[in-house]
């Protein structure tokens, strides 16, 4: 008895240290399918510029583009700093920047199958979102998502940089997911944002990283041309940012746990 | 081949305290402490060489080795391996060198060996053929040819160093960094990674800096030997020196006839052992033989030998030694 209540609230005060990412990554993974029920509801009744099929059609796209731009570096640099396996990362003449991204592709291949499954349920649950893609917006669509899914690992590797100089870049991590959560377009489509909220939103590298893919694969219009050269300034303040972070943090580092 | 010249590196270390208030007074205005880990070290080691690094627990050969392979910046000095300055990260200088942590792996756990070795492969960009010739070469040398296809987590501990080493080897780097190779390894393993290691460097020539806290691994591949003590390196050079140079001393083991006290023996040397019929005696070198005549001459002893010090005990002394005389010079 006393055994079994020990380890439980040993384990239990472990898994309260991710109390915060525990309860993000649940939500935001089944978010898209929660708010989808509360949206297709909403438009049913009220004045919306989508259709209850489009509702749900978008937050299965943005379900989709969620499985596939899914990124955790910030996570893993954060250990690797922590038990110096860092050190066997520096030895090799390979950035870890590209160990860690094929790592993430590869799982994105491992996760692929049971992503396939969960959307023939869902089409099955959800008859009016059923449609046949254009083949023009799906090909698109299917490119902003992997450009989608760079933008969001080059935000948290810059992020994970900051490993170098304090034990909180995780917390950083966090705040950002918070603005992403919002900006997206995981919680509603930027179809519905109030004006200016709109128009700042699409400013910020956020609804490039869900909304843009997601719409594009659902089939609605948008606008391509603003946000093109949004993302890639975003992507070149990062790409800098990560540079600089990045030989800053190596004169930094102290080969902690090594 | 390596060159190290007033390499110097002081930690920052953030004092940290226990209440909130510490810790906000800790996050608005940080403390901290200087820790000197590695102060004005300068040595030069030839291709080819075998240099053992000795020096106790917290001394600064790993801060030193980690400066050497570019993983972290000095705060002071310069250095030179393989005609690169490490700390640039230089991809040629990475493919010329290698470091082997003895307490720590980069084997991934949960998979065999021969996955590790295929992406050391890739990223050191080994062509296939090359890199299967050289993991039976290797694994050869180190007998270890059936555990490959083993997840790593079932190897013992002796197999998994010996992978580690296979790792650490296949892009065939020319100069080796070696930190505590034969840690917590038995005996026959110990004896196996050491065989390995001269065999390495006699096959291809290259250069090897080791650390080990056994003196058996020094003592059997290096010729030369770095001591350091706080930071500051205090003996380089052969390693009978280094027993000339702090143990001018000789070892005489006695068998008695019979039980004697202590005191009896005082007069002819240093009392190391005494234990039944046993003893050992401390006896300045230079005084050897007259001591040694006296014994015979005063004492019942039924036999005598003459020995070197154990090099754990010289190298101890150097340590107590040390903190009186810093510099080279005084000691
Ligand atoms: N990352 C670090 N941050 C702060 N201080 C450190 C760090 N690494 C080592 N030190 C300190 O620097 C000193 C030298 O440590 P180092 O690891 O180089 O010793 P060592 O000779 O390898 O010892 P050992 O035989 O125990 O491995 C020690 O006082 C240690 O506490
Ligand atoms: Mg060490």
């Amino acid at each position: 008895m006393r055994k079994a209540r020990v380890l439980l609230s040993v384990y239990l005060a472990y898994m309260l240290e991710y109390r915060a990412e525990l309860f993000l990554w649940a939500l935001a993974g089944a978010l898209p399918l929660i708010l989808l029920g509360v949206w297709t509801e909403a438009a049913r009744g009220g004045d919306f510029p989508l259709s209850p099929g489009e509702f749900a059609r978008y937050f299965l796209m943005v379900f989709l583009v969620r499985q596939a731009t899914v990124v955790w570096v910030v996570w893993e640099f954060e250990r690797d700093v922590v038990e110096g396996r860092l050190s066997f990362r520096l030895l090799r003449p390979l950035d870890p920047f590209w160990e860690h991204l094929a790592a993430h592709v590869a799982e994105r291949l491992a996760r692929f199958p049971f992503v396939v499954l969960l959307v023939l349920l869902f089409f099955w649950i959800f008859p009016e979102a059923r449609f046949v893609p254009e083949p023009l917006p799906l090909l698109l669509g299917l490119l902003f998502t992997f450009l989608a899914f760079l933008l969001r690992y080059l935000m948290q590797y810059t992020i994970a940089m900051l490993t170098f100089f304090s034990e909180r870049a995780v917390s950083v991590e966090e705040v950002f997911f918070l603005l992403y959560l919002f900006l997206s377009g995981t919680i509603a489509p930027l179809e519905v944002f109030p004006e200016p909220l709109r128009t700042l939103a699409l400013l910020t590298p956020f609804p490039y990283l869900v909304y843009l893919p997601a719409a594009l694969l659902a089939g609605q219009e948008v606008d391509l041309l603003p946000g093109i050269w949004i993302m890639l300034f975003w992507g070149g303040a990062l790409l800098l940012l990560w540079r600089l972070l990045w030989r800053l943090g190596l004169r930094h580092y102290s080969g902690q746990g090594a | 081949m390596v060159l190290a010249q007033d390499l110097t590196k002081h930690y920052r270390v953030a004092l940290k305290e226990d209440s909130l208030l510490a810790t906000w007074r800790h996050f608005l205005f940080r403390q901290y402490r200087t820790v000197q880990a590695v102060e004005g070290v300068s040595f030069r080691i030839e291709r080819g060489e075998v240099v053992g690094f000795l020096g106790p627990n917290g001394a600064g050969k790993t801060t030193t080795l980690k400066m050497l392979t570019g993983l972290i910046h000095p705060t002071r000095g310069q250095a030179v391996v393989a005609g690169h300055v490490p700390w640039r990260r230089e991809k040629a200088f990475l493919k010329k060198i290698t470091l082997v942590m003895g307490n720590k792996q980069q084997l991934i756990w949960d998979l065999p060996a021969w996955d590790t070795f295929r992406l050391n492969a890739a990223i050191y960009e080994i062509p296939e053929e090359e890199f299967k010739k050289r993991v039976r070469e290797l694994s050869d040398m180190l007998s270890l040819t059936e555990k490959l296809h083993q997840p790593v987590r079932k190897l013992s501990l002796g197999e998994r160093m010996k992978a580690e080493l296979l790792a650490a080897l296949l892009h065939r780097p020319e100069v080796l960094f070696l930190d505590e190779p034969t840690l917590g390894l038995d005996i026959n393993a110990q004896v196996a990674v050491r065989e390995f290691i001269r065999e390495y460097n006699r096959r291809y020539g290259a250069t090897v800096l080791l650390t080990s806290h056994y003196m058996a691994d020094i003592a059997a591949l290096a010729e030369r030997v770095l001591v350091i003590h706080q930071g500051k390196l205090l003996y380089d050079g052969a390693l009978e020196g280094l027993l000339e140079r702090f143990a001018p001393y000789r070892e005489v083991g006695l068998v008695l006839a019979q039980p004697l006290p202590k005191e009896a023996l005082l007069p002819f040397g240093e009392v190391r052992v005494l234990e039944g019929l046993k003893a050992r005696l401390l006896v300045p070198r230079e005084r050897l033989t007259e001591r040694v005549a006296e014994i015979l001459k005063r004492l019942p002893v039924e036999d005598l030998e003459v020995r070197e010090p154990p090099l754990e005990e010289v190298i101890a002394r150097v340590y107590k030694i040390a903190p009186l005389a810093h510099t080279l010079e005084e000691v």
